[in-house]
């Protein structure tokens, strides 16, 4: 397997708290990663870096074997990097066919948008985006009058209709129903193998119930990486986690 | 394609607009150039010039719409890009005066005052119509393009973005106060002669200029409509409510807000182009920031993102403003003021949207009456005091 993602020795700082700390992380093209970490550990500053939101101190992120450390966010994206928030965010006034739309890949240039139409592929990865969420009989409402469990399946739709090589999804069961937790799982697993996939998530249920290898941060750094037995057998993540 | 009762209705919108343009290039200058004065359904010159006036200041309310509803970018110096449109075409008016100024010179009247001796490189080409009509769009786009290009680029957004632009257009607005400028000073551009060989004075010059406006009210609709159905449109809107967002989509953020800022401030410099040789001056009072910020009213009054609604606010309010400035010409800001206000927490869709919220309103009180008529019924049938039954079944 080869490397997709190369995080190199990344150091970030906020007025004097560093919340990443020489952080070194890679990851394997097709597999499913799970980051955990206390709260303030760097989960969601580390997707920040990768995604361009943040720009940090040293340390380079590498992908695909190209330096993307400071290109801008739409650049990264174009790349091939997609994120879905911790907060789900999707377009309230658009339907969700709209919000589909908005996010299928192809040119994102304004003149090309301003006289294309929909071509027959993008309807198609549309459809399946549709189908694969369970949204299919929703299309046509508009996204701001879904449950928080259907934003958090259109905004992972969202992303799979841009054909990221790599997804970064960012608290994908916060606030989700037990049967939505299930339906989730179901659809980031389908998702591994075709695409790198990271999920950062607190549910350690959850976590269990999908990851291949798990990696534990902590103040900004690695605290563990293996699979979710070896990590829990790991004493120092037990006292991260416990307090023992 | 067969067109049913339900589309129309619920393309009313475009209807409207389209019999406003109707309105502006056919009916009133028909009416006027081809009726003889005793026909009861002649139209006075007046009126069509103060039909010609409110049209270009419908293009501005709809190019105002376009990137303050749609792109949600609040603009407060359309009146700057307006007034370069205009003195654009000022200056093409000024040149074709010829010999026949106050001075008799080949040189505008104001540059002889100041006893310069020969045109300004930058007065040069104006004596073309095309020329000055290609510069009355290009100036004002360009303008707003540099400007905007800086203000995107550094994320500059929201009320932050609508502060810069008031300084922008105040900042203008001294600039061409200087008489050193070389536009007129506080004077500006005035004393007319014709447009293209035609008198500006003839009522027939008049009627066909108000015929343009109205044309040019159509295209702008047009143009502004089609780029908000396009998929570039939902681009904008997704843009004005998720900015971030967007640009994690893959979208440069800023090439679609510069698109949405230039586009509209060309709109408006072709509105300010038509406005000037039909009121016959142009000068620095355009540039006054109150100005800009009453183009912002007429769209929140019309109804933002309908681009049909801030049309309508825009013959309210002006209309309402020729009437108090006269009746009450201390205090009628106040009047425009008590609008906004009215319009903020009353109708918060504008116009365009009060049929559908006064609806809602209305079902509103409908519901609270059958309520409270519920309560008296279930008191007139309640039994004596002491005794535990509730007419709990009685609710509606």
């Amino acid at each position: 397997m080869t490397a997709i993602l190369e995080v190199d020795k990344i150091a970030v700082s906020f007025d004097g708290f560093r919340a990443l700390d020489n952080l070194t992380l890679t990851l394997e093209a097709g597999e499913l990663r799970c980051v955990v970490g206390p709260n303030g550990a760097g989960k969601t500053t580390l997707m920040d870096v990768i995604t361009g939101k943040t720009r940090p101190d040293s340390g380079s992120v590498r992908f695909d074997g190209r330096e993307i450390t400071r290109l801008p966010e739409n650049e990264i994206v174009r790349r091939g990097i997609g994120r879905k928030f911790q907060r789900p965010t999707v377009f309230p006034g658009h339907t969700v066919f709209e919000n589909l739309e908005l996010t299928v890949s192809g040119s994102k240039n304004v003149f090309h948008k301003l006289f294309s139409r929909l071509a027959p592929a993008e309807r198609r990865a549309i459809d399946n985006a549709l189908d694969l969420i369970g949204l299919a009989s929703h299309a046509h409402r508009l996204a701001g009058l879904l449950s928080h469990g259907q934003k958090q399946w259109l905004e992972i739709g969202m992303l799979l209709v841009q054909e990221p090589k790599l997804l970064l999804v960012d608290e994908p069961v916060a606030g989700m129903s037990q049967s939505e937790i299930e339906k989730t799982s179901d659809i980031l697993a389908s998702l591994a193998g075709r695409h790198t996939v990271v999920v950062v998530e607190h549910d350690m249920d959850f976590v269990r119930s999908i990851a291949d290898k798990v990696t534990v941060l902590h103040e900004g750094r690695v605290l563990a990486e293996g699979s979710m037995s070896e990590v829990q057998a790991d004493p120092r993540v037990m006292e991260v986690y416990l307090g023992a | 394609m067969k067109v049913t009762r339900t589309d129309i209705l619920r393309h009313w919108d475009i209807g409207l607009v389209g019999a406003l343009c109707a309105t502006a290039a056919f009916i009133v200058p028909v009416l006027n150039a081809g009726t003889a004065l005793t026909n009861p359904l002649h139209v006075s010159d007046f009126f069509v010039t103060l039909v010609g006036k409110l049209t270009c200041y419908s293009i501005v309310a709809v190019a105002m719409d376009f990137v303050w509803g749609y792109a949600g970018i609040l603009s407060l110096c359309h009146g700057l890009f307006f007034a370069l449109g205009g003195y654009a075409m000022g200056m093409y008016l000024m040149r074709s005066i010829g010999a026949e100024g106050m001075y008799r010179s080949a040189l505008p009247d104001f540059m002889v005052f100041l006893d310069w001796k020969q045109l300004p490189w930058y007065w040069m080409g104006f004596d073309s119509f095309g020329f000055a009509m290609v510069m009355a769009l290009v100036v004002p786009g360009v303008v707003a393009y540099v400007f905007g290009f800086f203000a995107f680029r550094s994320r500059i957004n929201g009320v932050y973005f609508s502060i810069v632009t008031q300084a922008v257009v105040y900042a203008a607005m001294l600039l061409f106060f200087r008489n050193a400028t070389g536009f007129g000073g506080n004077n500006g551009l005035t004393d007319f002669k014709r447009i293209l060989g035609f008198p500006l004075r003839e009522p027939s010059t008049r009627a066909a200029l108000c015929a343009a406006s109205g044309v040019g009210l159509g295209v702008a609709y047009t143009i502004c409509k089609a780029v908000v159905a396009s998929r570039a449109g939902r681009v904008l809107t997704a843009v004005r409510d998720a900015q971030t967002k967007v640009r994690f989509c893959g979208y440069d953020v800023v090439s679609y807000q510069l698109f949405a800022w230039t586009l509209s401030a060309v709109l408006c410099g072709l509105a300010g182009a038509l406005y000037v040789p039909q009121v016959g001056i142009i000068n620095p009072s355009e540039m006054q920031p109150s100005n800009s910020v009453e183009i912002a009213i007429w769209v929140a009054v019309g109804g933002r993102a309908t681009l049909a609604g801030p049309i309508l606010g825009a013959l309210l309010v002006n209309g309402a403003k020729s009437w108090l400035t006269v009746a009450f010409p201390t205090i009628w800001l106040y009047f425009l003021g008590a609008l906004f206000v009215f319009v903020t927490l009353v109708l918060p869709g504008g116009l365009l949207r009060a049929p559908a919220r006064l609806a809602a309103l209305r079902r509103l009180v409908a519901r609270g009456a059958e309520m409270l008529r519920g309560v008296a019924a279930r008191r007139s049938t309640s039994p004596a005091p002491g005794s535990v039954a509730v007419g709990k079944g009685q609710r509606p």
